[in-house]
């Protein structure tokens, strides 16, 4: 049962060879046998999800189910959910439970999904291997020895191991696209804007992007045509209508013109990972697409402008983490600024109070126009740099990251390094525009096969199109079907 | 040595909507402790900032009505800092665009002049919450009622030269926003404060002095005292030789002295950057269209209207245009007395205002309404009663014995008008006083009062006073 589509559930459900509470057992059963060996949840919310199943069912009996009732899912811990611990992965939030539900949650509620559980996540969303939690790393079902990617690294890990059919994720700089990549599943920023951010605890507002983690495309726009949506509690949400994203993933790929960035294929990419991608994008000239070489000239600007917008954000978006409230507070202050100085230091981690010294300094008077400021007219370069090639294709393809996943870690004490495995992403936040990573192929590694993820980047709220040109991609190869060892 | 003094204010009038700038919650004054304030006031995680486009409305109108560029773009920033009444650990406020640029107001002085003050900008932004020392055992209460409440924030340029003018321009621009009826005024709540920026120069000099920034001062009051004081300290500093420094002061009204807050190197770094969960505020011109036609009439052409359609002096017309409540009830006061607008003034300036402000009432809570001293003066235009007996029936009106007729009629205070009536008193008088007739005969006009007090008293003061006099001439002469 754990294999089937959303849309084989959806029709198992809505036929009665199963009912949500069998199915949402199921799950409850897989995530106590392997959770442990894969730290992939910071909840298990089963006595809920199986109340919230049986609610689902007599929806059903009722006759009043949807699409998608009944069939559960996890979110990832940064979205707040009314009533079970949020914690974003920090200390700070170890003993918050939030009055109220993020949109995205509550339309997934309000849509009859019973939650399984929340995933586990680089504290605050701030991290690309998942070690930066405050629950310790999640595993690669792949090969628990290296990371799942991050920061939504519980979400890919939990679809990848078949713990959930479905989660949700959210995407700062690559925070969906590159686990998604590293695990071996489907992952899809959507456009600024599309999905609602109350109730998604910020990192860098500016950035920040909800969106579907699941196996397959066609999975993708199911979950996506619940979350996307203008939300008046949300200003900077689009009103703008919401297609269905499931009718044009049939659409053939005649004449679709891809444009590959040269600067997305040169020094820093591991060769195995570039023959796989190639292998994908030959792929996509045999079904007919057209490829076009173009030129993303300020790409090797996205990092660098990146670690300053981003840390600038999040240093204000934190601020009101400060012990007064709600979430950490350290022991006996002494007095206001002991209260402060102590409850952040010691409920945030390393990599936050990193980037929160990167922003405070970046945003400081006399360094603003410096950093600040001009990384915001370096944004819009990039920005250009993508309006320009949209001119000339209708989708921009390339690997997701620049390697398949790196052993638990590796990375850890080199920043840096940690910041290139998101190289190819972080550009599409800064411009605001949707990408997604699907499964390419594999790639050999010590324990067994280790997936490659394939980045498409599309037009401003052309979902459709991404979903429908990665759709193609899974009817002709079964790269997303494939299972890691252990978890079949 | 001269000095001249230079003043400019930063004004936070608190608007008058009723939800907050960024929230649902309600802006009503007085509710128990953190009962209004919701997810997004609290700063809870995940919550997003909404603004209220009644707040736009407001500064756009305050922008109008001072002549003001009201931005098509404006952009809300956060400025940063920490305090446990400021729930996000920043502000949302507004900082390189503000949403009011470059107006003016003209200000009229004590000796009859008048003096244009600029404004440099009014900027939206919330208000943050209320720390309380009192009562916690050691321990700080918040309050987050007022956290998130909508403010706009009006900054003069340094355009005044004395405690006087600084207070002028503070009490038009209270005026204003409540003619605007974007802002209560209420000064004791808190729904309109000011800092004061103050400095001290040689008369003649052109640079400015060091100045020193008086925060929250909530009375009119205080405004100037705090000023003399701040003046008064600056310039004995420098005479002593000593300098003044930026800093930040309080002013205690118990020991009228301001004291130092924090000084300029103390100062926080604010951070501004434009706020990532607000768009820019676009202004269409169709709404500022809107927000025009809303407009009311303003003080000043109020004002020269009163001057000009009542023949009112200028100092009466400023008097009762001070607030739109008192002009109202004016106008009222002078349509329901058929026009006799001089005789209105009089009274409303003169025994209303004095009867009201001697129990700290304001006009609205007058216990005699425009309709009912509009009754009066009109049974003083018609010869019911005299303007002395007049007082008597203010009076009876203000104990709530009724309207003026009810009055006139109970209290019997309708005026003798018949001259058979007054004649016999008159001749009665004449004949009990020869010896005073014969010296007012015999030139001692001055004792004429005292024939006029006779009947007066005779009559209890109901006789006409006009025809006693004409009667009273007319039989001494003979």
């Amino acid at each position: 049962m754990h294999n089937k589509s959303i849309a084989e559930l959806s029709q198992g459900l809505a036929s009665g060879e199963f009912s949500s509470a069998e199915l949402t057992r199921v799950y409850l059963d897989r995530i106590e046998k392997h959770n442990a060996g894969l730290n992939a949840l910071v909840s298990v919310t089963a006595d809920e999800a199986t109340a919230a199943a049986q609610l689902a069912d007599q929806t059903r009996q009722a006759g009043n189910a949807g699409l998608l009732t009944g069939v559960p899912l996890i979110h990832k811990d940064i979205f707040c959910t009314e009533g079970v611990k949020t914690s974003c992965g920090s200390k700070m939030l170890d003993n918050f439970i939030a009055p109220y539900d993020a949109t995205v949650v509550a339309k997934c509620k309000a849509a009859g999904m019973p939650m399984l559980g929340k995933a586990n996540m680089d504290e605050f969303a701030m991290g690309s291997s998942n070690e930066t939690s405050f629950y310790g790393p999640v595993k690669n079902p792949w090969d628990i020895e290296t990371v799942p990617g991050g920061s939504s690294g519980g979400s890919a890990a939990v679809v990848a191991a078949r713990l959930a059919p479905i989660a949700t994720g959210t995407d700062t700089g690559g925070s969906i696209r590159q686990p998604a990549a590293l695990c071996g599943i489907t992952g899809l920023k959507p456009t600024y804007g599309r999905v609602s951010r109350y109730g998604m605890i910020a990192f860098a507002s500016s950035l920040d992007q909800a969106g579907p983690m699941t196996r397959s495309a066609e999975d993708a726009a199911w979950l996506l045509n619940i979350m996307a949506g203008f939300d008046e509690r949300d200003s900077t949400s689009v009103e703008r209508d919401v297609p269905d994203y499931t009718a044009a993933l049939n659409n053939d790929l005649q004449g679709l013109k891809i444009g590959l960035p040269k600067e997305y294929f040169g020094e820093g990419l591991d060769a195995d990972v570039g023959r796989v991608v190639d292998a994908a994008i030959k792929q996509y000239q045999q079904m007919g697409a057209e490829l076009v070489d173009i030129s993303l000239p300020n790409s090797n600007l996205s990092v660098p402008t990146y670690y300053v917008v981003a840390p600038a954000e999040c240093s204000s978006n934190l601020s009101r983490f400060d012990g007064v409230r709600f979430g950490y507070r350290c022991e006996d202050p002494q007095d206001l600024e002991d209260l402060y100085k102590r409850s952040r230091g010691e409920g945030f981690g390393a990599e936050v109070k990193r980037r929160i010294m990167i922003g405070t300094y970046a945003l400081s008077a006399g360094y603003y126009d410096a950093y600040y400021l001009k990384a915001q007219q370096l944004r819009q370069l990039i920005s250009d740099d993508f309006k320009q090639a949209f001119k000339k294709v209708d989708v921009i393809m390339g690997p997701t990251a620049p390697d398949v996943a790196f052993k638990l870690g590796a990375k850890a004490s080199d920043p840096v390094s940690m910041y290139l495995s998101d190289i190819y992403t972080i550009a599409t936040n800064l411009a605001g525009l949707p990408g997604m990573s699907i499964p390419a192929g594999f790639v050999a590694g010590s324990k067994g096969d280790m997936p490659v993820g394939l980045q498409i980047i599309g037009q401003y709220f052309d979902e459709s199109r991404l979903l429908n040109v990665a759709h193609q991609f899974q009817l002709a190869t079964d790269w997303h079907q494939r299972t890691p060892a252990g978890f079949e | 040595m001269a000095w001249e003094v230079v003043i400019g204010l930063e004004i936070h009038a608190q608007l008058a909507t009723k939800s907050k700038i960024f929230s649902g919650a309600s802006t009503a004054y007085g509710a128990e402790p953190n009962t209004q304030a919701c997810a997004v006031d609290l700063g809870l995680p995940g919550v997003l900032p909404v603004l209220n486009k009644e707040a736009v409305r407001m500064a756009a109108k305050f922008g109008l009505a001072i002549g003001a560029n009201v931005s098509r773009r404006s952009v809300f920033a956060r400025k940063n800092y920490f305090y446990p009444d400021l729930p996000k650990g920043y502000q949302i406020s507004q900082m390189e665009l503000p949403i009011v640029e470059t107006g003016q107001l003209e200000i009229e002085l004590e000796d009859g002049s008048s003096k244009i003050v600029g404004i440099t900008r009014a900027h939206l932004e919330e208000d943050a919450g209320k720390s309380m020392h009192g009562d916690f055992h050691g321990m700080t209460g918040i309050d987050l009622n007022r956290a998130g409440t909508p403010l706009l924030e009006i900054v003069s340029e340094p355009d005044m030269r004395s405690a006087k003018e600084a207070v002028a321009y503070m009490k038009k621009i209270h005026s204003l926003v409540q003619y605007l009826e974007i802002c209560d005024g209420n000064m004791q709540e808190g729904s309109f404060r000011c800092d004061a920026n103050v400095s001290v120069r040689p008369a003649g000099q052109k640079e400015y002095g060091t100045r020193a920034e008086l925060k929250n001062i909530n009375s009119f009051r205080f405004v100037e005292k705090a000023i003399d004081i701040e003046v008064e300290r600056q310039i004995d500093l420098i005479e002593a030789g000593g300098k003044v420094v930026q800093e930040t002061r309080l002013y205690d009204s118990d020991k009228n002295e301001t004291r130092s807050m924090r000084s300029k190197e103390e100062a926080n770094d604010y951070r501004y950057f434009p706020d990532p969960d607000l768009l820019p505020v676009v202004i269409e011109e169709s709404f500022l269209d809107e927000v025009k036609s809303t407009l009311p009439e303003l003080p000043d052409e109020k004002r020269q209207r009163f001057v000009q359609a009542f023949s009112l002096s200028s100092y009466d017309a400023a008097v009762l245009t001070a607030s739109r409540e008192l002009a109202d009830y004016f106008e009222r006061v002078t349509q329901v007395a058929g026009g006799e607008a001089k005789l209105a003034a009089n009274w409303v300036a003169g025994d209303l205002m004095g009867a009201l402000n001697k129990v700290g009432q304001e006009i609205a809570e007058s216990p005699v309404s425009a309709e009912m001293l509009g009754g009066m003066i009109k049974r003083i235009q018609d010869n019911t009663i005299s303007g002395k007996i007049a007082k008597e029936v203010f009076e009876a009106m203000w104990q709530g014995e009724g309207d003026a007729d009810t009055v006139i009629e109970a209290r019997g205070l309708k005026q003798i008008t018949d001259s058979s009536a007054i004649e016999p008193v008159i001749d009665d008088i004449i004949a009990n006083n020869p010896g005073q007739v014969e010296q007012y005969r015999g030139g001692k006009d001055k004792l004429f009062g005292f024939f006029v007090g006779q009947v007066m008293k005779a009559t209890q003061g109901k006789a006409n006073p006009q025809q006693v006099n004409e009667l009273l001439k007319q039989k001494l002469s003979g």
